[in-house]
């Protein structure tokens, strides 16, 4: 019940903001209301007046980012790129370990990214990298946001002592670089065996505390709202109200956020498995292509470019999907009309 | 002011005990200092490993042992390292590789920064026009460039034109070994080779900034003060620099800080690619040789470093900002 309360006033929120667009778009499901309808309809929701059908939240946000071109683009990058990585590189006839008979060739219909001194199918290479890359990402990006979410909403909600208390632990992770202390701990401890999954684990225990700092941020001022008062007054528990109105409420936010950390993860990983504290031979990464590829960008540029170009690409799209998010969500904005 | 600047000051002390002691903690548990020696062959007899086990302080308590250290480094003395049996001084060849990379990260710093102002107050000026797509558009592809994989095409590209067209780009270390005498000499030789790491250092912070000044022009333009500004009959350029620039610049002071980290964590990488030996070098042979108060030394470095620059950023924020001088 507490939950449909905050909802509402959510949704009333976002109603008054584009009023002048919804009243245009007429399509009156309640029009034709009478008697005891009518009457449940007022006492429901005191607060619909027009016989138009309301736009939720959430509605409005995905309306605005289906419209944004460039995020759309990526997002339809992206998703052909994960395809292409989990699917292609099962279905693809070469295998990432295995040799065939071509050492260093040039980009062929055979092998569309060439090979490398071994003989491996760089395209096969590359599909692996990516794979690996993404996997890491997506790990660190939904770990660190759920550490990182539940965190900065109970440090922002309790305020007083325990905030600062918890935001200056934060402020030490934020002291030091994630790149040289993942490569402190990501050398010495990382079993040798599931070396990504423990470089994954490193790196989202570095990057909570962004995600905690943007979520307290907001829940700040979204804990001085009415509905948390009304919830308050109700007698909701504390943990309840986190849970069922603070959470749900920095949520936008907290997308953009995400988004904008895996394109971080990504870049992490790849450095890191570049200077060599990361993802290591026989497994391998994108960061690890781009680094055996250094030596030979100019008399096998294949083997350089292809790497790196997938990175981007990655790395490109996501930011794009997380602009086009954080414009879709930010009611202010007047580009991409709902 | 000063009331507050010193209370900054004291706040920082905290931070830095409790720092270097997770620091310490950090590089205590994450690794064995004698791993490389036990699989040596053939097996080094127990002495040895004893009179190692003496040297790194192992046979102490991590309390104790983290005392040492720190009274140590007061004194200037950052604990025994495992390079050239124990005989290179940390303290000394920290002072030197600072001041490499000291040159690298300010000089990339500053040609960030700057950049970042011009463009995103060009982009704020003319928001959707050409130039602004433009810059946001490299602004993106900056952001999602692995730093490792531009500084590689840099060098490449730099080694190509050098072969072509007959520059002398120095593509690899911080300086040469064979360098006229002269003050002169020097100078140009350091800044040759800073040329290629600054370019590629520079690059991912001022992809950030830009995007960050850009938004903070754009909101500081459109609000009631710069109309009324302009409606007083203030010329543009006054408007611009005087009341716009001035307040946009406050958070981006604070960007900057914060990105410090960020900061040295890129130039490990930029100083890998470019065989540069400075900070970043010297943390990953201090990880790879297992060299633990080497790790120690970097990290207690990075931390003071951040810690030093938010408390300018704190600083000069008061400067700024009159709002919070006359709290």
């Amino acid at each position: 019940m507490n939950s449909r309360h905050g909802g509402r006033l959510q949704d009333a929120r976002g109603r008054a903001g584009t009023h002048a667009e919804q009243t245009e778009e007429v399509s009156s499901p309640n029009a034709p209301v009478q008697g005891m309808a009518l009457e449940r309809e007022l006492v429901e929701a005191p607060d619909r007046e027009f016989t138009v059908a309301a736009r939720s939240q959430w509605s409005m946000v995905s309306r605005r980012f289906l419209r944004h071109k460039l995020a759309m683009i990526s997002f339809f990058v992206f998703v052909a790129v994960v395809l292409l990585a989990f699917v292609g590189g099962s279905l693809w006839h070469y295998n990432y370990q295995g040799f065939t008979n071509d050492y260093s060739v040039a980009p062929s219909l055979k092998h569309p990214f060439g090979t490398d001194s071994s003989s491996h199918d760089m395209f096969a290479q590359v599909l692996r990298g990516t794979q690996r890359s993404l996997e890491i990402a997506l790990f660190v990006a939904l770990v660190s946001t759920a550490i990182g979410t539940a965190y900065g909403a109970i440090a922002g909600y309790f305020r007083g002592v325990s905030d600062s208390i918890m935001m200056r632990i934060v402020d030490l992770f934020l002291t030091f670089p994630v790149i040289a202390v993942a490569a402190i701990l990501g050398d010495q401890l990382g079993p040798k065996a599931n070396g990504w999954l423990w470089i994954a684990i490193v790196l989202a225990a570095l990057t909570w505390p962004y995600v905690s700092r943007v979520v307290r941020g907001v829940t700040l001022s979204i804990r001085e709202k009415e509905y948390i008062e009304a919830a308050r007054a109700l007698g909701a528990t504390n943990r309840r109200i986190i849970a069922r109105h603070v959470v749900p409420n920095v949520i936008g936010p907290v997308i953009v956020t995400v988004t904008i950390l895996v394109a971080t993860a990504i870049l992490a990983e790849t450095a890191l498995s570049f200077i060599g504290f990361g993802v290591k031979a026989p497994d391998t990464s994108l960061g690890l292509l781009v680094f055996d590829g250094q030596t030979a960008v100019e008399t096998r540029p294949w083997l350089f470019y292809f790497p790196g170009f997938f990175i981007i690409v990655i790395a490109l799209s996501i930011n794009f999907i997380g602009d086009g998010l954080r414009d879709a969500l930010d009611p202010t904005q007047t580009r991409v009309r709902a | 002011m000063l009331a507050y600047a010193i209370r900054r000051l004291l706040i920082s002390i905290p931070i830095i005990i409790i720092s270097t002691f997770i620091v310490f903690l950090l590089v205590t548990y994450s690794g064995d200092p004698l791993a490389n020696l036990r699989v040596k062959q053939p097996i080094p007899p127990p002495q040895v490993f004893a009179k190692y086990r003496h040297q790194f302080r192992l046979d102490q308590p991590v309390l104790e042992r983290y005392w040492h250290w720190i009274t140590g480094v007061v004194h200037g003395d950052f604990g025994p390292s495992v390079e050239g049996g124990g005989t290179l001084n940390i303290g000394h060849e920290l002072g030197h590789r600072l001041i490499v990379s000291a040159r690298l990260v300010v000089a990339a710093m500053v040609i960030a920064a700057i950049l970042a102002v011009v463009v995103g107050v060009v982009s704020a000026m003319k928001q959707y026009s050409i130039p602004d797509y433009a810059f946001t558009f490299t602004g993106f592809l900056f952001l999602s460039m692995p730093l490792f994989w531009f500084a590689v095409l840099l060098k490449e590209g730099a080694i190509w034109l050098n072969r072509n067209a007959g520059t002398s780009l120095a593509t690899i270390g911080d300086s040469s070994p064979t360098v006229g005498a002269g003050t002169w000499a020097h100078f140009t030789d350091a800044v040759n080779h800073l040329v290629l790491p600054t370019i590629a250092l520079a690059m991912t912070s001022y992809a950030a900034w830009s995007r960050f000044n850009r938004a903070s022009m754009l909101e500081v333009l459109s609000s009631d003060y710069i109309r009324l500004a302009r409606a007083k009959g203030l010329s543009r350029r006054r408007v611009l620099v005087r009341h716009a620039l001035r307040t946009a610049l406050i958070p981006f002071v604070t960007v900057t800080a914060l990105d410090m980290a960020a900061i040295l964590g890129a130039t490990i990488i930029t100083e890998r690619v470019f065989q540069w030996r400075g900070m970043g070098t010297f943390l990953l042979d201090g990880i790879t040789n297992l060299d633990v108060y080497v790790v120690l030394a970097w990290l207690l470095v990075a931390a003071l470093v951040v810690i030093i620059f938010n408390l300018i950023a704190d600083l000069l924020y008061g400067v700024l900002d009159p709002r919070i001088r006359y709290e």
